[in-house]
């Protein structure tokens, strides 16, 4: 069995083969695999018994479930009023320098994806941003640049994601 | 002269070690004692909706259904708001004790907090709190379990039926109503769903009793309120104020000096221009005098330096992207306002346009399924009528 099938099958064990069971399993693919391929869509929908069409059309209706390959590190910012009004184009664009991608891309590495994202809730820290499932507020350019190098240090694996090449 | 500042309350996030205490007592109760209390203290739901809590209770107590569900909407989205974030980081035991409660009171076993996917970071901390809670139920002998239902970043999922929908593993489209969530919510079974905010407010109820709540706030507006204020104020953060309050009084303590308006509940709220200040009051629509205006708590104070154009595009693309694109109005409502406050901008089109727009505006409030659709014209109307001229030049 290849990987994929394990892991969707690990989840429905975990889950339950019931459709409420869908929206798990789903994020707990994107978890491990940062998106989800055709694939993983189909053995889902193997899984729980019911259409690959009707798992896309729940998979592609969510912000957070990507039908795309992402990169290792998903950092999204905040465009929403308040962040807005409190310089986070100039967030984006310090992300876009230290990282050499533009808006909605992918490093070659496979390491960072930049996006942007609707309200996250830190209004009162804004600008603001997920980088995965944690928050970082209060942003400045300078403190971009120290938390994106301080990941590029910790994080010295050379594995990308094979999907994106 | 010394300025009177607004009355800042400690009800909700008063850290009280007596939990255990409480629900105990207040499983002791008759159902019908309970729902009496909560009646009496007149709370409302406080993601904005302002349905009486109470009656929701009794009703879906009355349903019949094989299976009932307490659920606790924490799909927060809306832009300006983060009350309920903070209330699960700081007093997440009231939110369970109001849900355990209620589950006593309808007949529920199951509950579930729904969590926006922003806030994952919360889920672990959420579940060694659950996890001791179950502990505390184990020994009171009651049957009821919690778990947390992780949403994936769709502001619609904070609409009640279509947070169901997403729950049962479909793409979260609202339904239509009626049914209500008291007769057919999750998995078509009597529901009730409640925002983190009113579950916390209704163990102060337990607590203190009805009429310490009511003593709160003014007329059809009762209790405290937690404001989540941010924008132009040198004190962005999380406030617990009395309703009733006018906005004159709001801004002289949050504002910077120079504030030119107020969006009172987020982007589907509405937009208050300086010279309305005075006369505008925060509370549920009632009989207030001057203007009253719900709110799930969302204060956004914008300075004479912010162009409300710029302001109302955000709020557009915002709903743009945040709609369903299930009914025609909303999907194709949203874009055209959108094009529409763009097209006048650039002069492509003329002033007189907006006259058009804002007829749209309100076809949507009337023709939208869901409240999405319904409550743009809330931000669009009031900001193009108050800043005509922002929109055109």
């Amino acid at each position: 069995m290849s990987e994929i099938t394990n892991l969707v099958k690990s989840l429905a064990d975990k889950h339950g083969r019931y459709q409420e069971s869908l929206l798990p399993i789903l994020q707990g693919v994107v978890e491990q695999h940062k998106y989800l391929s055709e694939e993983a869509m189909v053995e889902i929908a193997r899984e729980l018994d019911i259409s690959a069409a009707r798992v896309f059309g729940t998979a592609s209706f969510y912000s957070f479930l990507n039908t795309r390959p992402m990169g290792k590190y998903i950092i999204r910012v905040c465009k929403t009023i308040t962040c807005m009004m409190h310089g986070k184009n100039q967030i984006i664009q310090e992300l876009e320098k230290s990282l050499k991608i533009k808006l909605g891309e992918t490093t070659l590495d496979g390491k960072f994806t930049l996006l942007e994202t609707n309200c996250l809730g830190q209004c009162h820290k804004g600008p603001a941003m997920l980088i995965n499932d944690e928050p970082y507020t209060e942003l400045n350019p300078e403190k971009v640049r120290e938390i994106i190098q301080s990941i590029k240090l910790n994080d010295t694996s050379k594995t990308s994601n094979p999907d994106l090449n | 002269m010394a300025k009177k500042n607004l009355q800042r309350l400690d009800l909700i996030f008063k850290n009280e070690q007596d939990g255990e205490q409480i629900l105990t007592k207040t499983f002791k109760r008759s159902n019908q004692d309970i729902v009496n209390d909560l009646i009496i203290s007149g709370l409302k739901g406080r993601g904005g909706a302002g349905y009486p809590t109470g009656l929701k209770w009794k009703l879906a107590s009355e349903a019949e259904g094989d299976f009932k569900y307490v659920i606790c909407n924490a799909d927060e989205g809306e832009p300006g708001t983060f009350k309920d974030r903070e209330i699960l980081s700081q007093v997440p035991v009231k939110v369970l004790i109001g849900m355990a409660v209620c589950a006593k009171v309808i007949g529920a076993h199951e509950g579930y907090i729904y969590l926006r996917g922003e806030y994952k970071f919360l889920v672990e901390p959420l579940t060694e709190i659950i996890d001791d809670f179950h502990v505390l139920l184990n020994k009171i002998g009651f049957d009821f379990r919690v778990k947390i239902f992780l949403g994936s970043g769709a502001y619609i999922c904070g609409e009640e039926s279509a947070l169901f929908e997403s729950m049962e593993g479909h793409r979260g489209e609202p339904r239509n109503k009626p049914p209500f969530p008291t007769q057919a919510g999750y998995r078509k079974m009597p529901t009730v769903i409640n925002n983190v905010e009113t579950l916390a407010h209704t163990y102060s109820i337990f607590k203190y009793g009805p009429d310490k709540f009511k003593d709160l706030g003014v007329q059809d507006s009762r209790g405290s309120k937690v404001f989540s204020v941010s924008g132009d104020t040198p004190i962005p953060g999380i406030y617990e104020l009395e309703f009733g309050m006018s906005l004159q009084k709001f801004v002289e303590d949050f504002g910077d000096g120079d504030a030119k308006a107020v969006q009172v509940g987020g982007a589907s709220g509405f937009c208050v221009p300086r010279k309305k200040f005075e006369n505008t009051k925060i509370g549920y629509q009632g009989k207030l005098t001057g203007v009253s205006l719900p709110t799930g708590g969302s204060m956004m104070i914008f300075n004479s330096s912010r162009s409300m154009y710029n302001v109302l595009h955000n709020y557009l693309e915002f709903f743009v992207e945040e709609s369903c694109g299930q009914c025609t109005p909303c999907r194709v409502g949203t874009q055209q306002l959108l094009l529409g406050i763009e097209a006048v901008k650039k002069g492509e089109k003329s002033s007189e346009y907006l006259e058009k727009l804002l007829g749209l505006a309100e076809n949507m409030r009337v023709t939208a399924k869901c409240g999405l659709g319904q409550s743009v014209a809330n931000s669009f109307s009031s900001i193009v009528e108050n800043f005509k001229e922002e929109m055109i030049y």
